[in-house]
């Protein structure tokens, strides 16, 4: 690995997110990400191949709650702060059709 | 202003009431904080209500609490049902949620005033307070400075008496390092010890609420309110946290303590160096051993942060798409009002950690990337634990530096610097204090850190209560 990411790259990173990064923006932001890439390859010196990954620091297994019905948020004042409700039901321009 | 425990003591005992308590905390807001802007909003019927409970419990000889009639303030990315909470981001302007964070419930379970919601970076993404849709924050104690971030609202209404305490999150340094910037207390607990259900997730192996304090008995109480586990948080330790109040005083004699070699040095500022290093002396004075270690991982925590911390972030503001909740933009089908909905919403740090994030994660460089990030981890937890085989507790900086001037650092990885001293207990999971310790060479306080073992908070309060007895208070009250 490298600190190397190209503008491309970062225009298909962007639309993998769901973001649009206009044109004049893109070499900013292609800059700024190298840069810390590029930080990031100081942990190439490290020899880790005994060190296991740690994705959180205090391993929990298996968190389970007694099966007990217990009251959910009231469904008028969720759909009260949407942006767009009908019906009772979250409301959203067609799903199908071409993605942009 | 005076300290929480003198109001909850006095307003416990009928010698002043929880509604002129809240009074004078509004009147000092109206009076300096267009100059500040530590707050976003306000929340006054719900304060003036919860007043009005405190206030007739001790009419009616009831105990409202340890906190009884405190005011307090929330960062903006915790959730208070029916009232504003923005994450300073344009995405959710408008949105009230629909409850409350559990931290909302303890507090006020104990009697606190929730007062209003304070200004952070974005999503809590920076280091100065300055990258908010709503405007930065200013330090009270310069302002022309930052007061530090992400949490620098919530830092800079205590330092500016607005409230005795505050609540901020901690997922790289975020509470301590504007504790530090702005003369007050910081504290970041042990990962899972306060439950995080409410707060908005940024990096969620990370983050961490905690109090600031204008001293560290107050935060001390506050600590021991809001910890505890919580069924709502799959993350939540099992076991409670011990208290930090009955130990606090005493004292840290016969401690082993030990100065983090690499974080004394190199990078960071010699006035800064040299108050760490009084620190030292004051708790050998008080009777502690103070040696130096050497942590040689720490000097990767903050390339393996800055990649587990936006990966975490790419995948939790995945949620901001416009269907559920904030500001939509219209699109002709959902991709494209997602992708409109984000674009216009995000601000720019948001949009860089969410595209490194999703690069980090991407086929092809998740190992290279991601996966070797979470390797430094174990390293760093790893030499940490070797460290406390030694050692009660080790001594840091907070900062590299005093609180410097709003915008002087444009490039965002001078500010990703700013979190080089903080960052390693986040990625091990441990909890750290920031505590004024002196100023620097500009006048500016400087914040010394005490960081301890996971759960060991009851040992790193002695240490913090020792360093506040050696040091000038800095004020910046009005």
């Amino acid at each position: 690995m490298s600190g190397e990411i190209s503008p491309d790259e970062v225009a298909h990173v962007a639309s993998l997110a769901r973001l649009r990064i206009a044109d004049d923006e893109l070499e900013t932001f292609t800059e700024q990400l190298c840069a810390v890439l590029e930080t990031a390859d100081a942990l190439n010196s490290l020899d880790l191949s005994d060190v296991p990954p740690m994705a959180q620091p205090y391993p929990l297994a298996n968190v389970v709650r007694p099966d007990v019905i217990v009251p959910s948020l009231d469904r008028e004042e969720v759909l009260a702060q949407a942006p767009d409700a009908q019906d009772g039901r979250f409301r959203v321009p067609p799903a199908l059709g071409e993605a942009p | 202003m005076s300290s929480a425990t003198e109001i909850a003591a006095a307003i416990r005992a009928g010698q002043q009431t929880a509604v002129e308590t809240l009074e004078k905390s509004y009147s000092s807001i109206a009076a300096r904080d267009e100059e500040i802007n530590s707050f976003l909003h306000l929340t006054k019927s719900r304060a003036q209500a919860q007043a009005a409970v405190i206030d007739a419990k001790v009419a009616a000889g009831e105990d409202p609490g340890p906190l009884a009639g405190v005011p307090v303030a929330i960062k903006d990315n915790m959730c208070t049902r029916g009232e504003p909470t923005t994450c300073s981001s344009k995405i959710l302007e408008g949105w009230r949620p629909p409850y409350d964070a559990t931290v909302i419930g303890r507090l006020e379970a104990a009697g606190a005033v929730i007062v209003g919601k304070t200004n952070l970076d974005e999503f809590a993404m920076g280091s100065s307070t300055e990258n908010s849709a709503f405007g930065p924050t200013r330090n009270p104690h310069d302002t022309t400075r930052v007061p530090g971030g992400s949490s620098g609202g919530s830092a800079a209404a205590v330092a500016a008496e607005f409230v005795p305490l505050s609540l901020g999150s901690d997922t790289g340094g975020s509470i301590r390092q504007p504790a530090a910037l702005c003369g007050v207390v910081g504290v970041k607990p042990t990962y899972g010890a306060v439950s995080r259900y409410g707060l908005i997730a940024f990096a969620s192996s990370l983050d961490q609420i905690g109090p600031f304090a204008a001293n560290v008995t107050d935060a001390a109480l506050c600590l021991d309110v809001i910890s505890g586990h919580d069924a709502q948080d799959a993350t939540s330790i099992p076991e409670a946290l011990a208290p930090t109040l009955p130990s606090l005083n005493d004292g840290v004699a016969g401690m082993r303590i030990a100065v983090i070699e690499e974080l004394v040095g190199e990078g960071i500022d010699d006035d800064v160096c040299a108050r760490t290093n009084e620190a030292a002396d004051a708790l050998a004075a008080a009777g502690a051993t103070v040696e130096r270690v050497s942590i040689p991982a720490t000097i990767y925590g903050l390339a393996a942060y800055y990649l587990i911390a936006p990966a975490e972030a790419s995948s939790n503001l995945a949620r901001f798409d416009g269907v559920r909740y904030g500001q939509r933009v219209d699109g002709e089908n959902v991709a494209a009002m997602n992708v409109a909905t984000r674009s216009a919403g995000f601000g720019d740090e948001v949009k860089r950690r969410i595209m490194l994030g999703t690069y980090a994660l991407s086929s092809g460089y998740y190992d290279a990337y991601y996966g070797k990030a979470q390797r430094v981890r174990t390293l760093i937890a790893n030499e940490f634990a070797a460290a406390y085989e030694n050692f009660d507790l080790l001594l840091s900086p907070t900062s590299p530096s005093t609180a410097f001037e709003i915008g002087a650092k444009s490039d965002p990885m001078a500010l990703y610097m700013c979190d080089v001293c903080t960052i390693p207990s986040n990625l091990a999971g441990h909890p750290a204090i920031s505590v004024p310790f002196g100023f620097g060479d500009d006048g500016l306080p400087v914040g010394v850190q005490v960081l301890a073992p996971m759960l060991d908070e009851a040992k790193m309060f002695r240490a913090a209560k020792v360093l506040e007895g050696a040091a000038p208070i800095p004020k910046a009250g009005a």
